[in-house]
């Protein structure tokens, strides 16, 4: 339902999806249903003359079954979305790869912009060769990322949303979290946590680039910084 | 009140009493929920007024909106943050709770006023002051609070951040002021409900709002405490420089977000609990039909009250809190989601072998109903964390909750202000009128927040002052959709003076009501309308529950609660 409207461009993005389309269908089912039943009863009930209401009291258990029935299915279908909503969120939130297979950047929120430090080619952060960008992450297509996630001031948080990715950034802390990016391409990073003023033009972009192109990426950044440093 | 007073009420009725003693400063319990309901109406039209500012802002990024000008980007944060704090604690539940409690409470429970008038008069008073207090912050240097209705620290903690020194501490004065007065009048609704039913009416002979409005006022104030700390720490970090939200000195942003949510989502069911009453009220009266399951009734809603407090965290899924405890809370909401189904079930259940008169309030009634039922659906897709990681914080999320907030504070307010204007002022109001209205009201409703449905499930998060500045978000489409929602606004907000012609053309000239109008068995139905002060010339008795219509036997298809059998 989501990828209608949003690239669908991480390796959890089509999970979250997934869920999102089950509960769609799950609650969808039963919305229409009770709507369809409430205006069939407004219809066939309204008043006429000389006819009487009926006296149901509901209390008896005859009567109650049609209260009980639906409320032990929606009970049944809770099951199922717990479910679901637990392996996508453990998935996503509770795991991280392993230092390996991930590189790790830093993403760092302020009033009002993000900076962001990538590995330059030794592939590790806190090293001479990091590069330092503003308002623009630049990230390999295929490769694991750890975020440390950071902020400056006040609360923000770092949005993504082709990947279905949202972390709020707390002053203070360092929170860490994965993704890694399927398709290639410049995508928006919002700020989704009200930070000040500046709040509605807290955007950067994500440039998710092929291997080649990344690497190419890092070499032109990693000489320009260089020189500026020894300069 | 020709004959004499009744043994049980020595009230000074037959004083003559001074225009500001009788409204202004008076401790009857239908003044002060007049006092309470014109104060939230008044408020309302404020926040509608900026809903429409932001709004045109939104779909028309730079433009000069008409009766306000340039909207700049701190104006529109605190137009947004005023939106909120208005609607929900200045309209949501001072209408809802404190002018229907106070209204309905001693008058179908049978009994003269509050047991404690005086404090009933303290709390408006309180309240009036809140009032005073929050407006004043649109008039001081930095103008009002801009971080958003939740207030989340460090912003709001720290005018270098926030911009607005004074707004900032003017807006948690007013919160925590606006609180006091609601505890005032809720140990007054309690204490009445308890102790002053008239004889013969037991616990399940207490009308539905009666009892709603009693379980919501110990679910307020039961939540409340820790906000209220939490208010006073905020206050001192701001003006004091005590570092209690300021990590660089030891304290915790995000301790306020679970002072703040352990309130605020119980605080919810405050404010819908007395609109499902009112539902209950008027699905019964309008389709001659007993409602169905009474104790099941009452027990879901006790069930939801207990269940309310364990759900908070659902706000904070990716707020920076150990991601072990989001499972705890999306399995505690998904479980509150039974109850408040089951009441939907049951108000369904009720139409069935009625006979439904669509009238004005029962247009409104079954309005919450159906639209509550897309508020309490789109919940789900929330309160289950993996979806949640997506949603969190766009326009899905304020969507939904205007889906639950709009049926609880404006179809539920329009639901009983219909129904029991006859009663609050002896004269039925316009039908065809109210029709307009409901329809004027209703069908933008949906143009509103269907759009907005869309573009959350789209992408655009909330709270931005330009979304030019995000490239996704900047199609066509989507200013489309934008546009179509604000004009829907601009639509149901004009249809409102529909509403205010009524009430002036029913005052004037609606037909006189008589006692009864609407032939229903709750007792104040059997005071004059309106009533005088000390409500029955004398105190009924009960006999009966509340619901007992269309019964086998009897020529009449109702039965007054106070008619001997």
């Amino acid at each position: 339902m989501i990828e209608r409207w949003v690239v669908q461009g991480s390796t959890y993005a089509a999970d979250i999806d997934g869920i999102i389309w089950l509960i769609a269908v799950l609650v969808g089912f039963w919305f229409l249903v009770a709507e369809g039943v409430f205006f069939w009863l407004i219809v066939k009930f309204r008043a006429r003359d000389g006819q009487r209401a009926q006296y149901i009291t509901g209390e008896e258990a005859k009567q109650k079954r049609f209260i009980a029935w639906p409320h032990y299915l929606v009970l049944v279908c809770d099951v199922f979305i717990v479910v679901g909503a637990v392996r996508v969120w453990v998935e996503v939130k509770q795991s991280l790869p392993s230092e390996a297979e991930a590189q790790r950047v830093r993403v760092i929120s302020q009033q009002w912009a993000w900076s962001f430090v990538h590995p330059g080619a030794d592939g590790k952060l806190e090293s001479a060769d990091d590069i330092r960008t503003v308002d623009e992450l630049h990230i390999e297509v295929g490769q694991k990322y750890i975020y440390e996630l950071e902020s400056r001031d006040v609360l923000h948080s770092f949005s993504v949303p082709v990947f279905r990715l949202k972390q709020d950034a707390v002053p203070g802390r360092v929170i860490t979290g994965w993704f890694e990016a399927t398709v290639t391409g410049t995508y928006d990073i919002q700020c989704v946590e009200i930070c000040g003023i500046g709040h509605g033009m807290m955007a950067a972009r994500i440039v998710i680039e092929s291997p080649e192109q990344h690497a190419a990426w890092i070499a032109s950044h990693s000489a320009a910084q260089l020189a500026a440093r020894t300069r | 009140m020709a004959e004499h007073a009744t043994p049980h009420h020595a009230h000074e009725e037959h004083h003559e009493e001074g225009w500001v003693k009788k409204y202004l400063w008076s401790t009857d319990h239908k003044i002060i929920c007049f006092q309470y309901m014109f104060t939230g109406m008044f408020m309302a039209l404020i926040g509608g007024f900026f809903s429409y500012v932001f709004r045109m802002q939104t779909a028309f990024p730079g433009i000069e909106v008409p009766l306000y000008g340039m909207v700049s980007a701190a104006e529109y944060n605190g137009l947004i943050t005023s939106h909120g704090t208005i609607m929900i604690f200045w309209v949501a539940m001072p209408v809802l709770v404190a002018a229907f409690g106070n209204y309905l409470i001693p008058l179908m429970i049978g009994c003269d006023d509050m047991v404690f008038p005086k404090i009933n008069r303290l709390s408006y008073q309180v309240f009036f002051l809140s009032t005073v207090v929050l407006l004043s912050s649109f008039f001081v240097d930095g103008g009002p609070f801009g971080g958003a209705w939740t207030a989340y620290p460090p912003l709001s903690a720290n005018a270098a951040w926030n911009n607005t020194p004074l707004g900032a501490s003017l807006w948690v004065l007013a919160v925590a002021l606006e609180f006091v007065a609601f505890l005032l009048g809720g140990i007054n609704f309690i204490t009445t409900a308890m102790n002053s039913r008239a004889p013969g009416m037991r616990y399940t002979d207490i009308p539905i709002v009666v009892w709603f409005i009693v379980i919501a006022s110990m679910l307020f104030m039961s939540s409340v405490g820790p906000l209220i700390a939490g208010a006073v720490m905020l206050f001192m970090d701001q003006q004091v420089g005590t570092g209690f939200f300021d990590p660089a000195r030891g304290g915790d942003p995000v301790l306020w977000q679970h002072l703040f949510w352990f309130f605020g989502h119980p605080e919810v069911y405050v404010v819908l609990l007395p609109a499902i009453g009112i539902t209950a009220e008027i699905i019964t009266v309008f389709s001659r039909k007993k409602l169905f399951a009474y104790r099941t009734v009452l027990f879901t809603a006790i069930a939801t009250g207990v269940l309310s407090f364990t759900v908070w965290a659902h706000h904070q899924f990716i707020a920076g809190i150990d991601p072990r405890m989001a499972h705890i809370f999306t399995i505690t909401t998904l479980l509150i989601s039974v109850p408040i189904a089951e009441m939907m079930f049951v108000f369904i259940a009720t139409l069935y072998g009625g006979s439904i008169t669509l009238s004005t309030p029962m247009l409104w009634a079954l309005a919450f109903v159906g639209e509550f039922l897309i508020g309490g659906v789109t919940g789900i897709f929330l309160g289950a964390s993996g979806a949640d990681i997506y949603f969190h914080d766009t326009y899905f999320v304020l969507a939904h909750f205007h889906y639950t907030f709009f049926p609880i504070a404006i179809i539920g307010t329009y639901a009983g202000v219909t129904y029991w204007f006859p009663k609050m002022f002896g004269r039925m109001m316009n039908d065809t009128l109210g029709k307009w209205h409901f329809w004027l009201t209703i069908i933008p409703f949906n143009f509103i927040f269907i759009p907005l449905f869309v573009l959350g499930a789209a992408g655009e998060h909330r709270r931005i002052y330009n979304y030019q500045n995000f490239p996704e978000l900047s199609g066509e489409w989507f200013f489309a959709l934008r546009e179509l929602a604000t004009v829907a606004l601009i639509i149901m907000l004009l249809a409102q003076v529909i509403f205010f012609v009524n009430v002036y053309i029913s005052l004037r000239s609606g037909k006189k009501a008589g006692k009864n109008p609407f032939r229903a068995n709750t007792l104040e139905w059997q005071a004059e309308s309106p009533p005088p002060h000390g409500n029955f010339a004398e105190l009924p008795t009960v006999y009966r529950g509340p619901y007992e219509y269309s019964v086998p036997g009897r020529a009449e298809d109702y039965w007054p609660q106070n008619a001997p059998t």
